[in-house]
């Protein structure tokens, strides 16, 4: 007989790591999402989960628990997971949700209308505007021309977390993702951008991603102020 | 007023409360809800500077001297816009009705301007209330919550058949101003609810009214910026923008400045103080001295003293036909129309 393999808790934080709130396309444990977790030696893993305010929007933070509750359980060596979302106004109905393993519509007894797949997938394409800025911004700071920008592919962009964070995001949504594939793509079709619709197509990567990072910024601050503790894995933001 | 450096600024607050959220105030069974309503409002007014944070029980009820002072006395306000929010479901007597808020108007004439509201789903009777609203409290403006959780309904959008209905008397009954709440809310569950193409269409469908979009459309400025560019009658209501980011995260709220005045423009964004999240005595003397705190900055549209004048009082006086005192006005009509060649470029860009 061979004793059950321990499961460490970094491993849980590093699945969670993978985990991202939607609508800020950031991790929930750089977040400060993660208020603890534990793992018994029979595999046995909890986490609690906690969120800016008491009233943050129900359906991202159910997204959250099924996505956290979903990478932890996936871990060898797991044998059971608990998720907990803790001090939020839909507590009840989404850690119940969660533990039932049932959809949004069904944890929220009527309540909700549709499952969040394409809400998910909305985001996902802001998430690929702003990934955008974050790659070009370099690039026009240098002196690269937009129309030089409309000729370039993935692969022709140094390596970079940001390039790869990009590659996977638009791989996601099932757009065109190898090194062959064009810098700039609208984020529905997949189609190139042209050199002529590219100004308006970064503007808008641009608003995108200042959107994106100030509400970051203003979670992250509401997060503080709730609560006196850092997270587990918590970064601070770059500004 | 407000002075500095030689130049007078007259301020219309477009956008501040006067809620009783006390614990007497709790429909019972609701407590929670109350509770954490009126706790996360306070949580945000964390985000002003240290020295302007009250404790929680000031905070849950202002009273009349408290708003009079903060507002007028210290505040540097000429002009206040009371903006209801009901929440009846919670509060027992509202959060903030127009009712509360037209009391104390009466009390101090001149001073206020009174905002009421409607809500589609009320049919024949909402139109009713909204006639005899306009008749006591002479309402030039409307608050909407489109996102308000009601009777089994979740939320409803202003290019609904009823709300045509609503917007066309309101139009009829001399309101000019409909301003919408698109910023961080509660119900309903599975709807954006900060989607804000039905301002996009109501807009379109109705030149004649200036519509107002609180927040920013917040957490989603984009989706806001990219409607409000095409439209000539959408407005920025600054509210939490300057009170959330100018102080906590003077970087975002450059950022965001930035972009507002790039898509929408200076003559289209309206301060309000969101009293009493924050006073607006610190988010005045702070935007007058403001300017982009580094070259980083230097591709949005540069903002000066006659920014920070429309953006303060001069764009909301117009808005509500506010007299504004010879001393506080600009030379001539420095103002450009908003971002035409914006629109421009979006109707370029929508074309390809």
């Amino acid at each position: 007989m061979t004793a059950p393999a321990t499961v460490d808790v970094a491993e849980v934080l590093a699945a969670l790591e993978e985990v991202r709130d939607p609508e800020l396309d950031e991790s929930v444990t750089s977040l400060g999402f993660v208020a603890s977790s534990t793992v018994s030696t029979d595999g046995f893993a909890r986490v609690r989960l906690r969120l800016p305010t008491y009233f943050c929007a129900p359906n991202f933070a159910f997204l959250m628990v099924a996505d956290a509750y979903d990478a932890v359980s996936g871990i060898a060596g797991v044998t059971r997971t608990e998720v907990v979302l803790e001090d939020h106004f839909a507590s009840d109905a989404i850690n119940g949700g969660i533990a039932a393993r049932s959809g949004f519509v069904e944890s929220f007894g009527g309540l909700a209308e549709a499952e969040l797949d394409e809400l998910r997938a909305d985001f996902v394409r802001k998430a690929v505007l702003a990934g955008t800025d974050r790659v070009c911004r370099p690039l026009l700071a240098a002196g690269t021309t937009s129309d030089q920008l409309a000729e370039l592919t993935l692969g022709d962009l140094p390596p970079s977390a940001d390039r790869e964070r990009l590659r996977s995001r638009r791989a996601e949504l099932g757009l065109p993702s190898d090194d062959a594939s064009a810098l700039l793509v609208d984020a529905t079709t997949g189609e190139a951008i042209g050199a002529q619709a590219l100004p308006l197509h970064l503007r808008r990567a641009r608003l995108t991603r200042v959107s994106i990072e100030a509400n970051g910024g203003v979670c992250r601050a509401l997060l503080s102020e709730r609560y006196a503790t850092s997270g587990l894995g918590q970064k601070e933001e770059v500004l | 007023m407000y002075e500095k450096d030689g130049e007078k600024y007259f301020v219309v607050d477009s956008h501040m409360h006067y809620w009783d959220a006390s614990p007497e105030n709790w429909v019972a069974g609701a407590e929670q809800y109350a509770k954490g309503w009126i706790e996360c409002f306070h949580a945000y007014q964390s985000l002003g500077p240290p020295e302007t944070h009250w404790s929680i029980e000031h905070f849950q009820k202002a009273s009349e001297e408290d708003l009079m002072k903060d507002v007028f006395e210290d505040g540097y306000v000429d002009v206040a816009v009371f903006q209801p929010t009901y929440l009846k479901e919670w509060y027992t007597t509202g959060f903030n009705t127009t009712e509360r808020n037209g009391a104390l108007a009466e009390k101090h004439p001149g001073k206020f301007i009174v905002n009421g509201r409607w809500d589609p789903r009320e049919g024949e009777a909402g139109i009713k209330q909204l006639e005899e609203d306009v008749a006591r409290y002479g309402l030039k403006g409307v608050k909407m919550y489109t996102a308000e959780w009601r009777d089994g309904s979740r939320g409803w959008t202003l290019k609904d058949p009823e709300a045509y209905q609503f917007l066309e008397k309101s139009q009829e009954l001399g309101i000019k101003n409909i301003h919408v709440h698109k910023g961080p809310t509660i119900w309903p569950l599975d709807k954006d609810a900060f989607d804000v193409s039905d301002v996009d269409h109501a807009a379109t469908d109705f030149p004649d009214l200036n519509f107002i979009v609180e927040h920013v459309g917040l957490p989603r400025i984009e989706d806001f910026c990219f409607m409000a560019t095409q439209e000539p009658n959408v407005y920025a209501g600054l509210s939490v923008v300057i009170g959330g980011f100018m102080h906590a995260r003077p970087k975002f709220f450059a950022k965001v400045m930035g972009e507002l005045l790039f898509w929408v423009g200076e003559d289209k964004m309206t301060f309000g103080s969101d009293y009493s999240i924050w006073e607006p005595k610190w988010q005045i003397e702070g935007f007058v001295d403001w300017d982009y705190p580094s070259d980083e900055f230097s591709d949005y549209p540069r903002v000066n003293t006659a920014t920070k004048k429309k953006i303060l009082g001069l764009n909301a006086a117009k808005l509500y036909g506010i007299e504004v005192p010879a001393e506080c006005q600009l030379p001539g009509d420095e103002g450009t129309p908003a971002a035409k060649d914006d629109a421009q470029l979006v109707d370029d860009g929508a074309r390809v």
